[in-house]
This record gives C-alpha cells, structure tokens and sequence, in this order.
C-alpha cells in the first residue's frame, strides 16, 4: 500500500503581468488526511495546482511532494496522481486507449488499466470512444487517471463538479477511503457545501492568498458573531423590554435578531419584563457563512 | 535514456489509437497513385500512339520513369507534414497536455520522442507512397510497353531516398505545429505553402537564373534534390539554368529545417506554461 507523503508549498507566487494570481501562499498538506482547497473561482486554486504539477512555472517560492519537486520526481505518476479537468481527452480515442497511453508513457504496468476503469465503474464503457461520454462519465475517467499509477499522493481539481448525487456520494466514500489508506488528498472546491462531508482539513484563499487554514471545526469558531432570533405575540412590549436593558437588536421577519447577548440572557430580558416569548434560539451560523465571511464581498459565484 | 524510450512508445501508441493516421495513408496512396499512373499512361498514351506529332513532346522514357516514381516527393510530402502537425496541435487542441507533461514531465523529452515517432511514421508514408507512384506509375509505363527503368539500382536508390524525404518531412511537421499550436491555422499555412505558394515560387523563379539559383534551396525544390528524380518543375526548365542542388545537399536542408523548426517551436510554445 503506498503511503503519503505531505506536499509543501513555500511562498509561491504567480504573476501574470503586473497582476498576482497566487501570491506568497505557504501551506502544508498532510498525509492521512482529506483537505479541501477552497476559494471563489479566480482566487488561484487551479494556478495553485498547476504549479505544485510543474505545469506553470512560478514566479517566486517553490512547491514540492515530499521536498522533491514534481519535475523531479524519478515515476510521476507513481508519486502524485492528479485530475485537473474534464476535458483533457482526445474525442476520437477510446478510455482504454487513452489510459494505455499514459501507462506506457510512465511505465505503469498496462494491468492497471482495467483495475482503475473498474475502481471508477467504468469498465462496460471503456471500449468507447470518449467523444460520446458525459461529463459524469469523463470525471470518473480524470479519477481513473489520477488513479493509475496507484500513487500516495492524490490531486483533484473540482472532482465533485458534474457528478450526479450518487457519483457525489461514491466518490465523498472513495476519498474517505483513500486518506484512510494513509494517503495525502488535496481536493479543491469554490463550494464549501459541496465538499464539507468529505474533508477534515481547509486551506481557504482569496485573491491569490491565504485566508484561513485549520481543521474545517475552526470554521464554525470564526465564524461571524452569533445572534439570537426572539419573538412573542407582543413584539411591542418585547422590544421595549430589550431596548430598557440597553441590547441591540432588529426586526426580522423570522422575529428580533438580538447580537452580542446569549439565549438565556435574552430569556431572563423577557422573563423580567413579564413579556411571553413564543421562540427563543441561537441563529445557525452556518460553515458556509464563516467561509463567505473568509473569501470577503462578491465571493462564491 | 528509459523515460525517453517509454515516451516514444506513448507517442506511437498515441497516433494508432486514433484514426488520422490511416485517413491520410489512405489519401496519400490514391493521390500519388492516380497522379503517377495518370501521368505515365498520359505520356504512354503519347508516346506510343504514331502520327499524333505528339510523340517527339513526351520527355524520354529514362527521364520518364524517374519522374513518376519521384512523384512520392514532389507531391506526397505534404501528408507527412500533416501528420506531425496533427500530432502536436492535437495536444493543444484538446488540451492533452495536461496528461502529457503530467506522465513525462522533462518536456524536451516528449519533443523528442515525438519526432522520433513521426519520423518512423513519416518512413512508412514513405512506403506507402512509393508502393503506389512505382506501382502504379510503372504499371502504367508497362501498359505501353515502355522501360520501367526498375532494373536500374540508380532508379532504387532514388525511391530509397523519397522515402527518407516523407519521413523528414514528418519531423517538419512537428516542428511547424509546435510554432504554429493553433490547428486550423497550422493546417491553413501547410496547405497554403505547398499547394499555392511554393509551386507557384518555383515556376516564378524559372524566369531568371538568379532567381532559379535561390530557388533551389526552397524546402520542395531541397526534397526534390534529395530523391533526385526530375520533377515536373525543373522538366520545363531552360538548359544551362543552375544546377539543382546534390543530393545530400537537399537532404541536409531538410534536416536542418526540421531541427530548425522544432526547436523554435520548443521555445515559443511546448515550454510555456499549460494553463
């Protein structure tokens, strides 16, 4: 069973003219674990990626796989095996043929095909042509790639785009499985929703950096400011009692959003003033709140 | 010297898996053969038929016979040089790259194997070509009882050496897609230069010997050196014009030109960032 290695970027940079996709991004990605690479689109995850894969050449910093750089590495696709887009296939060439291509390029015994076009069911399929594959199909061929060289280091761009729900509910169990395994998994998302049941680890950036980076848990700690929602069949006299004890607060549709005060101090408010409270409970800040809050204004498109 | 060996046999299984590489074989085969058994019946048909006055125009059957078997050259070259523009725009186009420099990351590498693979495929175009321009192109000559010259080992070596022209044609293919990584532009410039403007260069240059002498080292005007076969362009030429370059003075400019090629496109395109 191959182990993982950890993949280590060190101040990375990309600039594109006068413009810095990815700007001095330091972090480390550690075996055993699922980490999700999360930002809008723009934010630089792919450059990011492609970077780390010796497909762009940075500016500034370095990335390297177990201090060795993709480039080299002495069997690539033995050490890191990598999905960058669904469209990387020649519409003419059959899945099997297209993955005995790259097994000969890095001498991977030509076996593996059939085991990794049946690890990503697609083994009825793999006699056709791709031309004729939907895009469902052709993520799982990208995982089947990915997967050919049975490698401890794992890459997915997107992975979860296009997948119908029960793609979705396979491959969130095969990544499990894989970090289970011991192996490095670095997937990478502009939805936190999407990818939240399958990671223990978030690296966010914006604009080419680093926003956040932690155990998805301290996601919910820095979140914004929890509110309480409180209502009462007399609102009036609810909001008298709460502006006498000096809270802010205001009026909602689902109620009274009251900040910086906790339930039961809200409650005891109410109690004091002899007001009946209909509904009284801590506002759900969701991880996906945190995470806007992280990526800033005009985030997730 | 592994990592190069495993990426030439990727590169070959990549143009077998799919269908140009038979397309063109197949078209390569028809055009030559149905120029060289169309022009050697033509002439046959001239030469044979008594009374015409026509008989004493059609050049000498020693002339003749070469000149069909060299059609291989003058107008087959452009399928190999199709071939490997394919063969790199193709990675472009659909973005095979990725895949690609992912399996074999040192690019040269790739660039190399590559050629290598197309120089190989170029060689069997080679055969290809020359099974129909001396099968048919003989056939025809035979048809009016006319020398088939293929007694003759100068008239073997000649065909040896078109099919080394196909096959560096080939490289220059690779070399031309990776300048040029656009396909339709690539495949636009290709067809424009060697069906249009080289042709219509070489019959403009005739007119003039110093002209003619900067002629000879046009890249058609160099593989027709190479094969060393009379070719259609220089048949109408005056005597006493400059001689056509040697032989191997026509191969090395081939060569020269495909490594030329290849290695400007490394530079302007198959290093660059795969974005």
């Amino acid at each position: 069973m191959p182990t993982g290695v950890p993949i280590e970027f060190a101040g990375i940079t990309k600039r594109f003219g006068q413009v810095a996709a990815v700007n001095d991004l330091s972090f480390t990605v550690e075996p055993g674990r699922v980490t999700g690479f999360l930002g809008p689109n723009g934010a630089g995850k792919t450059t990011t990626l492609r970077m780390l894969l010796g497909l762009v050449a940075p500016s500034a910093g370095s990335a390297t796989i177990g201090g060795v750089r993709y480039k080299d590495l002495p069997s690539p696709l033995g050490s890191v095996g990598s999905a960058l887009e669904a469209a990387s296939f020649h519409p003419g060439r059959t899945a099997h043929d297209h993955l005995a291509v790259y097994a000969k390029a890095a001498r991977i015994d030509p076996k593996r095909v059939h085991v990794v076009l049946d690890t990503v069911g697609l083994s009825e399929h793999g006699k056709r042509r791709v031309g004729g594959y939907s895009l469902g199909m052709r993520q799982r061929l990208g995982l089947a790639f990915a997967l050919l060289g049975d490698p401890g280091v794992l890459v997915l761009d997107e992975p979860i785009n296009g997948l119908d729900p029960e793609g979705i509910k396979w491959i969130r169990g095969f990544l499990r499985q894989l970090a289970n395994e011991g192996r490095t998994v670095l997937i990478s998302s502009h939805l936190l929703s999407e990818v939240q049941q399958s990671v223990d680890e978030v690296v966010i950036i914006a604009r080419g950096e680093l926003v956040h980076r932690g155990p998805l848990s301290s996601l919910e700690i820095e979140g914004a400011a929890t509110r309480v929602i409180v209502d009462s069949p007399n609102r009036e006299a609810l909001m008298a009692a709460l502006a006498a004890a000096s809270a802010t607060f205001e009026v909602a549709r689902a109620g009274i959003l009251v900040s910086g005060l906790e339930p039961g101090q809200v409650g005891h408010i109410a109690f004091m003033a002899g007001v009946e409270v209909s509904s009284l409970h801590r506002q759900k800040s969701g991880l996906e709140d945190s995470f806007l809050a992280l990526v800033g204004e005009g985030g997730s498109l | 010297m592994s990592m190069f060996f495993a990426a030439f046999r990727a590169e070959i299984a990549k143009l077998l898996t799919t269908r140009t590489w038979w397309i063109l074989a197949i078209i390569l085969f028809l055009y030559i053969g149905a120029v060289s058994g169309g022009i050697g019946a033509l002439f046959g048909f001239f030469t044979t038929s008594e009374g015409s006055g026509m008989g004493d125009e059609a050049p000498p059957t020693e002339f003749l016979a070469p000149m069909l078997y060299g059609s291989v050259s003058t107008f087959g070259y452009v399928f190999p040089v199709l071939l490997g523009a394919l063969a790199v725009t193709t990675e472009y186009r659909h973005q095979l790259l990725t895949p690609t420099f992912l399996a074999t990351p040192k690019r040269g590498i790739v660039l190399g194997a590559k050629s290598l693979a197309l120089f190989l495929f170029g060689l069997f175009y080679g055969l290809i070509g020359v099974i129909a321009s001396v099968g048919l192109g003989a056939g025809a000559l035979a048809l009016f009882d006319l020398d088939t010259q293929l007694g003759d080992s100068d008239t073997w070596a000649m065909i040896g050496r078109g099919v080394l022209a196909l096959a560096l044609w080939a490289i220059i293919g690779v070399g031309l897609g990776a300048l040029i990584p656009n396909q339709v532009a690539a495949i636009v410039v290709i067809l424009a230069f060697t069906q249009f403007v080289e042709p219509t260069l070489r019959a403009v240059v005739m007119f003039a010997d110093w002209a003619a002498s900067l002629g000879r080292f046009l890249p058609g005007a160099a593989s027709d050196a190479l094969v060393g076969a009379p070719s259609l362009f220089n048949a109408g030429m005056a005597a006493g014009g400059p001689d056509p370059l040697e032989w191997w003075q026509g191969g090395l400019l081939l060569g020269t030109l495909a490594l030329v090629l290849t290695v400007l496109g490394y530079f302007v395109s198959w290093k660059r960032d795969v974005t």
